[in-house]
């Protein structure tokens, strides 16, 4: 087989942006933060994305502004380099190499030109003791500058960014890690460690997680993992320290900030409550509870106006400084697994998953932004370690998008488990889903798998489940009650007591496969016949899928015991199998193709075939590490004009699929990429208001403005255009006010317009000048 | 940040009928009055005339009802015995009445003797009723016949002799004035022609006939006898359409809704079923007393009569349209006027900037006390509460919680005797029961070691015991009947054969049934 070298697996959208602590310019208006390989630059009024700085080649561990131009800032990667952007811009001024791997970064105002970043102690990756070190950055004028000098500052500390301040002026810096805190004092170059009594035999767990400095006072907080927040004090002596313990948190303390002035405290945990403590005045304090999910980092901005949480559900608050939530930036939510398959909403072409607890994501992949939230389980998520939640397990859409169906379950250590299937229906008044019926208990035992007929005529919802049985859901009509259309069972059927673990309905809904374990079962889904066995021992059927268009004579099965099957259905016998050991086995909704994943030694291979043809169109070996278990055929917004028969797959539809690592790959082509970079040249905007869709039209709008002004201003220089005549005043006064853009916008337009522009004025002077 | 989301109580379904327009429909009635007559009461006959009078025939009277008096307008008694079929003529200015003594008898609505009286049968005539030209009368006897009389000479026309059994019950057509139908005791129903001298039409019914009735259209006989309700095709030489058995008495009256749309059948059984005419389902169902021998529904479904075997005559009249609002009792404090409308009926001008108010989400009272993780309160306050299905809700909530048993715990002797009655009063109930039994266990065994310390809670968890015994017991009996059903139903499910494909037979020996439930 034949590696193709025009199709590249790349990571599209979807990365953390919660890994790192964000940053808050200077001036409030954009965030900054680490998201997968580059730096995200967000609007904080408008939460959109205003920049995407592109550059580093690993995960990117910290960024922090540069301390003596804020209009710069710093961000340091795994890949060893320390690169230095102008974020309004979105260019990159400076590289850094290091080569280290770098975890974090630090910088104070008092020490220009120095950075202060944790690298593993021995240049091993496998290195567990880390070390701070000070860069001392040259000042050369080469865009790549390799540095040299490195001093330790600080031995054993924690890769934990947090754990890791500035105190006072940058006078000393403290770090923590374990049940130790270690200050460093740089005018002494001489440091200090304090240790607490390890609570373990009392079943306390007091190490410190996090470490915060008050800006103005010799005072440094430390969160634990107990729970308890202790304030030091007097700390540049070895023995007379104190400390005091503040106590609310019933886990562990994430993150401690204090604020610019130094006047509150805020801190976060799992409990998901901020939580403000008024500085020498401790038992007064504010909250902000329920923000969704456990606090991972707190950063406050320069100014103090504006604070922001990240949380681990990928998801950043922006919070006003009189505690309430102004905006809020959601990436991709990813648990440690997907338990509801990848789907793509046919209405909005979105990507859904399973997200926040209790919650399906609608993720848009053109956007690479969170479209909404559908709340599932509808409960009061409890921020407790150790309590049974409510999951989503299940989802399906019907073939428009009117019905949703989703399965969340509950197991509990004692008791039995508890499954609710729900049903959707689609308002298009509210342009969402909104719920119709609630089934308690659908199935005795959990529901291995679920669809919906595509047929037009019926609305026929089918599951699976451990319990021996499958069920079919249809929407009974009752018209003659006051009630609405509501789900009721049609019938249950099963075969043999064994387990169905799978089921797939044919292109046009006539027919209906299940697998149970090692037969597959096909049944007419009208009159609940079986009308054939198939089976291919040994091994049980682990994923069915019909063939479509031309080949839905075809049923495929795959197995367990590595096999791929394909039966013809109309003569009731295998067409072709091969030994294979296909983890997923998906089907293009817009062609006759097929895509295997296949696991093979730690690593995995993608087939893609017809299942008529015993060519495949196209494969890649050693796709990524682990197993994939997820995947989805997305349907592009334009069609690709591809003549090559290696890219003909990748025309209509799109593959996404997840790794092990989480991490969202698709596959790309030449001709996309040519495309996308056009684009992105296209869309050089004016970066001097935020990025809106309004935005979007008004600055097109003021281009071919100034364009014409330019045009009216050149031929005629010496004479300025009439008050009355400008575009800009005709603009104003004749637009609605409730559509124009805010007063200060429109002044300096306004004034602009009014004002001879440079260009001719210096010709002017020239003029002037030379006799 | 997000709201608290309040407490999910569960929608449990509900059992029972479910609420259709047909319910609201039939539902539409005020409160039944009761008269006492003299002896069963066997035909009802609204008046076509605009008041609608009816005429009951119970015993050796008629009586004339007007629609809203409990006093007969007017009585015709001179029967020798008892009277039957009192009808009126289309005109409502004639009534019409047979008579045990073989008389058919011919009144003037205002009248008090006779008109005319038609002698010719030789037994209990039962039928009398007038033909649609208004100048014949039909009448069918016990002495097996059946015959058309001439009003203005009272002789006989046609004599019929075609039954083999008592006849009692006919229709005459109201569109053709030949055309009339005719049940009998010998399980048929015969179609007569005036113009020809025997029967165009006969049907078997299967079961002695107890009422006919036409549809306005005609196309459609409907019949009645034993439990049967039938209803014929009459263009199609009557053929049988449905036959629909939902009393288990003998139905004995049959009768149309005032639109045509729904048909009633009472019987012995004591009901009055309402039937769709579409589909032929029963919609609605009334519930009497005792024994139904007549029914008739006045014009526009405006009140329904029921006339029973003890001679009681049942009448419920349509709500109006004010009563439909339910009694209001005496009148509300309203508020004042201007508190109440300020602002209400306000619309946005033009150029008005509408700042929107969040409404205030309302909590119940377990639920604050939740969202500020007070467990026991929360409890508490559930168990105050009179749905049971409030008090599982929380509970069910405490246990997601995993805080149940924080708030089972540290009750006094009052408070665990609160908790555990509401247990006896509910653990068993199959809604309830999947919580219910989890928190009984976390009960009993956190109150282990204090019991026999008192003695009202005692007394309770010894109830309790009997009562989960009890239902073990039950349950057991349940099952065991489900065994014997299944294997029932396992040795009546046909064995089918399927196709399948020979590869694989001789690898694969399955049984092809596939097990259905």
């Amino acid at each position: 087989m034949v590696e193709h070298t025009g199709i590249r697996v790349v990571h599209r959208g979807g990365s953390k942006i919660n890994f790192r602590e964000p940053v808050i310019t200077s001036d409030s208006r954009f965030l900054l933060c680490g998201s997968g390989e580059s730096v995200k630059v967000y609007s904080t009024s408008t939460e959109e994305c205003v920049h995407d700085l592109q550059g580093h080649t690993d995960l990117v561990t910290g960024v922090v502004l540069n301390p003596s131009n804020h209009l710069q800032a710093y961000s340091c990667s795994a890949d060893g380099t320390v690169r230095l952007w102008d974020f309004t811009d979105g260019i990159l001024i400076k590289t850094f190499i290091i080569r280290y791997h770098i975890f974090s970064i630090h910088v104070s105002e008092k020490h220009v030109g120095v950075l202060f970043v944790v690298v593993p102690m021995a240049n091993e990756k496998g290195s567990e003791l880390f070390q701070l070190v000070a860069v001392h950055l040259p000042r050369s004028g080469d865009p790549e500058v390799e540095v040299g000098e490195l001093s330790a500052v600080l031995c054993d500390v924690s890769p934990n960014p947090g754990a890791v301040s500035f105190g006072t002026g940058g006078e000393y810096i403290a770090a923590a890690k374990g049940l130790q805190l270690e200050v460093f004092f740089f005018k002494k170059q001489k440091s200090y460690r304090f240790s607490l009594k390890s609570g373990m035999n009392k079943g306390i767990n007091n190490s410190f997680t996090c470490i915060s400095c008050h800006p103005k006072e010799d005072c440094i907080a430390t969160g634990h993992a107990d729970g308890k927040i202790r304030l030091w004090r007097n700390f540049n002596q070895k023995k007379e320290y104190t400390y005091s313990t503040l106590h609310w948190h019933h886990n562990a303390v994430n993150t401690l900030r204090f604020t610019p002035e130094g006047t509150n405290l805020l801190s976060g945990g799992i409990e998901s409550v901020l939580v403000q403590w008024r500085y020498t005045q401790e038992n007064q304090k504010d909250f902000l509870p329920r923000l969704g999910a456990a606090i991972t980092h707190i950063a406050v901005s320069p100014d103090g106006s504006l604070f922001c949480t990240s949380h681990a559900d990928n998801k950043i608050t922006i919070i006003l400084s009189s505690v309430k939530v102004s905006a809020i930036i959601q990436g991709l939510v990813k648990d440690d697994c997907v338990r509801t398959d990848l789907m793509i909403d046919p209405r909005s072409k979105a990507l859904v998953l399973n997200g926040k607890p209790g919650h399906l994501q609608f993720y848009s992949l053109h956007r690479d932004k969170q479209l909404y939230n559908l709340d599932i389980v509808q409960q009061e998520y409890i921020h407790e370690q150790g309590v049974d939640q409510f999951q989503v397990v299940k989802a399906a859409f019907d073939t428009h998008g009117d019905w949703l169906a989703t399965v969340e379950e509950r197991r509990q250590k004692s008791s039995e488990l508890e499954i609710n299937l729900k049903l959707w229906s689609y308002d298009e008044q509210t342009q969402s889903f909104v719920l119709n019926t609630t089934v308690t208990a659908p199935h005795e035992d959990q529901i291995t798998a679920m669809c919906f007929s595509p047929s037009p005529e019926t609305t026929l919802l089918v599951t699976t489940s451990l319990d021996g049985h499958f069920k079919a859901w249809l929407l009974a009509d009752h018209s003659d009650t006051e009630e609405s259309a509501s789900w009721s069972c049609d019938f249950v059927g099963g075969y043999h007591l064994l387990k169905p673990g799978c089921c797939c309905f044919s292109a046009d809904g006539s027919l209906l496969a299940f697998g149970f374990q090692e037969v597959v079962t096909v049944w007419s889904p009208t009159s609940w016949e079986l009308l054939t066995t198939l089976s291919q021992p040994p091994g049980a059927v682990r994923d069915l899928c019909f063939g479509r268009l031309s080949c839905s004579k075809y049923l495929l099965g795959t197995s367990t015991k590595n096999q791929l099957c394909c039966w013809n259905l109309l003569t009731c016998s295998l067409e072709w199998n091969t030994p294979m050991d296909v983890s997923l086995l998906q089907a293009d909704p817009f062609s006759e193709n097929m895509a295997a994943f296949c696991s093979q030694s730690g690593s995995t291979d993608l087939f893609v075939f017809k299942p008529s043809e015993p060519r495949p169109l196209f494969s890649k070996k050693a796709l990524c590490t682990g197993k994939v278990e997820r995947a989805i055929f997305a349907p592009r917004d334009q069609m690709l004009e591809s003549s090559e028969e290696y890219s003909q797959w990748l025309n209509r539809s799109q593959l996404y699929f997840l790794t092990q690592h989480m991490d969202l790959m698709t596959f790309s082509t030449k001709t996309e990429e040519d495309r996308l970079l056009a684009s992105s040249k296209q869309l050089m905007v004016d970066d001097s208001v935020a990025i809106t869709p309004f935005y979007l039209l008004l600055g097109r709008h003021k281009q071919q403005q100034q364009e014409k002004q330019e045009l009216l201003t050149n031929p005629l220089a010496e004479r300025t255009p009439l008050p009355q005549g400008s575009i800009a005043i005709k603009e104003l006064l004749d637009t609605p006010a409730h559509v124009l853009p805010s007063a200060s916008f429109l002044c300096s337009m306004f004034v602009r317009s009014l004002l001879v522009s440079s260009s001719s004025r210096s010709k002017l002077e020239d003029n002037v000048c030379t006799p | 940040m997000a709201s608290f989301k309040p407490t999910k109580i569960q929608i449990y379904p509900q059992l029972g009928a479910k609420v259709t327009q047909d319910t609201l429909y039939w539902k539409n009635y005020k409160a039944p009055v009761q008269v006492k007559e003299f002896g069963a009461i066997t035909n009802i006959d609204f008046s076509p005339l605009a008041p609608h009078n009816y005429a009951v025939t119970a015993s050796t009277r008629i009586h004339i009802y007007g629609p809203f008096s409990q006093e007969p307008v007017k009585t015709f008694t001179r029967f020798k015995d008892t009277a039957y079929s009192g009808r009126f003529r289309s005109d409502g200015q004639l009534l019409v009445a047979g008579c045990e003594d073989s008389v058919v008898r011919l009144f003037d609505v205002s009248g008090k003797v006779a008109l005319r009286m038609f002698k010719g049968h030789t037994k209990a005539v039962h039928v009398a009723d007038f033909t649609s030209d208004c100048y014949h009368i039909l009448t069918c006897s016990d002495d097996y016949t059946c015959c058309l009389w001439d009003i203005p000479n009272s002789t006989e026309l046609t004599k019929y002799k075609e039954h083999s059994d008592y006849i009692r019950c006919g229709a005459t057509s109201k569109l053709n004035k030949d055309l009339f139908v005719t049940g009998s005791y010998d399980h048929t129903l015969k179609m007569f022609d005036a113009r020809v001298q025997k029967s165009v039409m006969t049907m078997d019914h299967n079961h002695p006939v107890e009422s006919v009735l036409f549809y306005p259209s005609e196309g459609l006989l409907v019949s009645a006898g034993g439990r049967y309700v039938k209803v014929w095709d009459l263009l199609k030489r009557g053929q049988p359409l449905v036959s629909l058995k939902n009393h288990h008495k003998t139905v004995t009256c049959l009768c149309l809704s005032g639109n045509g749309q729904r048909l009633l059948s009472a019987s012995l059984d004591r009901h009055v079923k309402v039937y769709n005419t579409t589909n032929y389902k029963v919609v609605h169902s009334f519930d009497y007393t005792a024994s139904i021998l007549s029914l008739a529904l006045a014009p526009e479904d405006e009140s329904v009569v029921v006339g029973m075997t003890n001679g009681i005559l049942s009448i419920k009249h349509r709500k109006t349209s004010e009563e439909k609002q339910g009694p209001t009792g005496q009148p509300r404090r309203q508020p004042v006027f201007r508190v109440f409308v300020k602002g209400r009926n306000c619309v946005p001008k033009q150029d008005d900037f509408l700042v929107s108010k969040s409404a205030k989400s309302h909590l119940a009272k377990y639920d604050k006390q939740l969202k500020r993780f007070n467990v026991s309160k929360a409890l508490d306050t559930a168990l105050e509460n009179r749905k049971p299905e409030i008090t599982v809700a929380v509970i069910k909530e405490l246990d997601r919680r995993g805080t149940l048993k924080n708030a089972l715990a540290g009750r006094d002797e009052q408070n665990l005797s609160q908790l555990v009655n509401f247990l006896i009063g509910n653990v068993v109930d199959p809604r309830f029961a999947p919580v219910l039994v989890t928190a009984t266990e976390m009960i009993l065994d956190i109150y282990k070691a204090v019991v026999g310390q008192s003695s009202v809670v005692d007394r309770q968890l010894v109830r309790l015991q009997e009562l989960v015994e009890r239902e073990i017991d039950y349950q057991q009996d349940l099952l065991e009947v489900l065994g014997m059903l299944d294997t029932l139903f396992a040795s009546t499910l046909p064995r089918k054969e399927v196709p399948c494909p020979v590869l694989h037979c001789s690898v694969l020996v399955h049984e092809l049934v596939p097990f259905i439930i």
